[in-house]
């Protein structure tokens, strides 16, 4: 693989996120008990996303929506190369007898969303927690954590990158894959 | 959100004279999001379980050494204390041979307050752990100018070109040192006001303007720093008595009520309540003393955190 190229392209991607909103729906019938959680940063755009088509779909809002910073709650923060920037947590209610869904961008190591459950312990303890990721790289997890709503399933190599790219108008959002991190920068 | 580096430029923070405007931003962006944590129901988070902290204080303190063991423990760290006023110091032993016998317990980071300007310069020479300084004598007290300029940016935005008043004891006060360091750094034009005898000579050159009227210095500022009168440090008389420094260089209500409109006051404590200030300014709804305390949290662990990450 020499280039990066589109695993996802921008109709395709609004299908897959109309099909995780109808996925939750299944799930959670009309959401008002349950919390949906972007893990900062990369999640939250996914997230936005979805409260938005949530909304659409369900005529209501009646879901609780936060942002979760989990970058104190890594335990790597002192062992990377790049330090990590801190972002905003927005959570202005308890998680206490609800039902959760974390949201974030790519699942990988499982390392994140580790790091995003010790972190929700802080806000209440929840009745259940679930996960959604758009992109599952699934032989490359360094924990036993497995998402319950994916929207794409990508088998890579380690060193490979995947990437997803927002448009700030929201039409023209895409996932691509790249053949090392260094590469999906440059571009 | 501007991208800031995410690392401090020193290992250390023994002043603010060392760190640049972009470690100050750097502190405060990190602040913020610690504000939001000691907040919330729960107010911990695990980011320094395998670090730990001793908290040497040679000379007493309440504010800050409450402040700084509630931020360590909120970072989850193991905390020790230590006052020279219980422990072998007494008994002739040398900071440094202190500083080295809590070291070889493991020890990664070290608070630490100490009556000689420079204890904390002279102990990073020699040993390996992070240093914070928490007041080095009449020198500097980095911490506390940071969370008075936090404090302030909170009240009014950024503080390029605010005109920020410090008033009182100029002379012997470290926290006088650090808030210029600080404050001129971000920008902001910082006069000191007090009695001529409490200024030192040549302070201007550190690019303040000096007065000597509160009157006049209220009437210009936005905000005024008032510093307690250090009688501890104070071996002759500076001033005929309390009383005629109170009316002459104190603040009260009378006085802030001619001005043209509200101005901020803030204290970094403890208050010589009808000296410096009369109660009715301390406890008026301008003052942000207590939100200065507040704060005081949120910025040291700020520091300790991104001290803990330049470590690595």
């Amino acid at each position: 693989m020499e280039e990066n190229r589109v695993i996802l392209d921008a109709a395709r991607f609004r299908l897959t996120i109309d099909r995780l909103c109808y996925q939750l729906i299944e799930t959670f019938d009309d959401l008002r008990n349950t919390c949906l959680i972007g893990i900062q940063p990369r999640g939250v755009p996914l997230s936005d996303v979805l409260k938005k088509r949530l909304h659409e779909i369900l005529g209501h809002s009646a879901f609780d929506y936060g942002k979760l910073d989990i970058t104190f709650y890594r335990d790597d923060y002192r062992t990377r190369d790049k330090p990590l920037a801190a972002s905003k947590t927005v959570m202005d209610f308890l998680v206490d007898g609800k039902n959760v869904v974390l949201v974030d961008d790519v699942l990988y190591t499982g390392r994140t969303v580790q790091a995003a459950m010790t972190a929700l312990n802080d806000f209440g303890r929840p009745a259940r927690v679930e996960l959604l990721a758009l992109v599952d790289r699934r032989f490359n997890r360094h924990l036993p954590i497995q998402a319950d709503f994916i929207g794409l399933r990508v088998d890579s190599l380690d060193e490979a990158y995947v990437k997803v790219q927002w448009d700030p108008a929201g039409e023209e959002n895409k996932i691509l894959i790249f053949p090392d991190k260094n590469s999906a920068f440059d571009s | 959100m501007t991208t800031l580096k995410q690392q401090l430029s020193t290992p250390h923070v023994l002043g603010i004279k060392d760190l640049t405007p972009e470690d100050i931003r750097l502190i405060f962006q990190t602040a913020d999001e610690f504000k939001e944590v000691i907040n919330r129901p729960i107010k911990k988070v695990p980011s320094l379980r395998d670090i730990t902290i001793a908290n040497l204080f040679f000379e007493d303190s309440t504010r800050t050494r409450i402040s700084f063991e509630l931020a360590e423990k909120r970072l989850s760290a193991d905390v020790i204390n230590f006052s020279a006023s219980s422990s072998s110091v007494k008994k002739g032993e040398t900071l440094l041979d202190t500083v080295n016998n809590i070291l070889s317990m493991k020890v990664d980071m070290l608070v630490m307050r100490h009556p000689a300007p420079g204890a904390a310069h002279f102990l990073a020479q020699h040993i390996d752990a992070s240093i914070v300084n928490a007041g080095d004598g009449t020198h500097e007290h980095p911490t506390q100018a940071l969370l008075d300029a936090y404090s302030m940016q909170e009240k009014l935005g950024d503080l390029k070109g605010r005109r920020i008043a410090i008033l009182g004891d100029i002379l012997h006060s470290r926290v006088a040192l650090s808030n210029i360091f600080c404050l001129t750094k971000l920008g902001a034009k910082v006069r000191v006001c007090g009695p001529p005898t409490l200024i030192p000579r040549h302070i201007a050159e550190l690019g303040v303007e000096v007065s000597y009227n509160v009157r006049e210095t209220m009437e210009w500022c936005e905000v005024a720093n008032v510093l307690r009168i250090q009688l501890e440090r104070q071996n002759i008389r500076y001033f005929p008595s309390l009383r005629e420094y109170s009316r002459y260089f104190g603040l009260n209500k009378a006085l802030l009520d001619e001005l043209d409109g509200p101005r901020v006051i803030m204290h970094p404590g403890p208050i010589n309540r009808g000296v410096e200030l009369t109660s009715d300014v301390a406890d008026s709804e301008h003052s942000i003393i207590l939100q200065q305390v507040e704060n005081g949290v949120a910025i040291r662990m700020a520091v300790l955190y991104l001290l803990a990450v330049s470590r690595s």
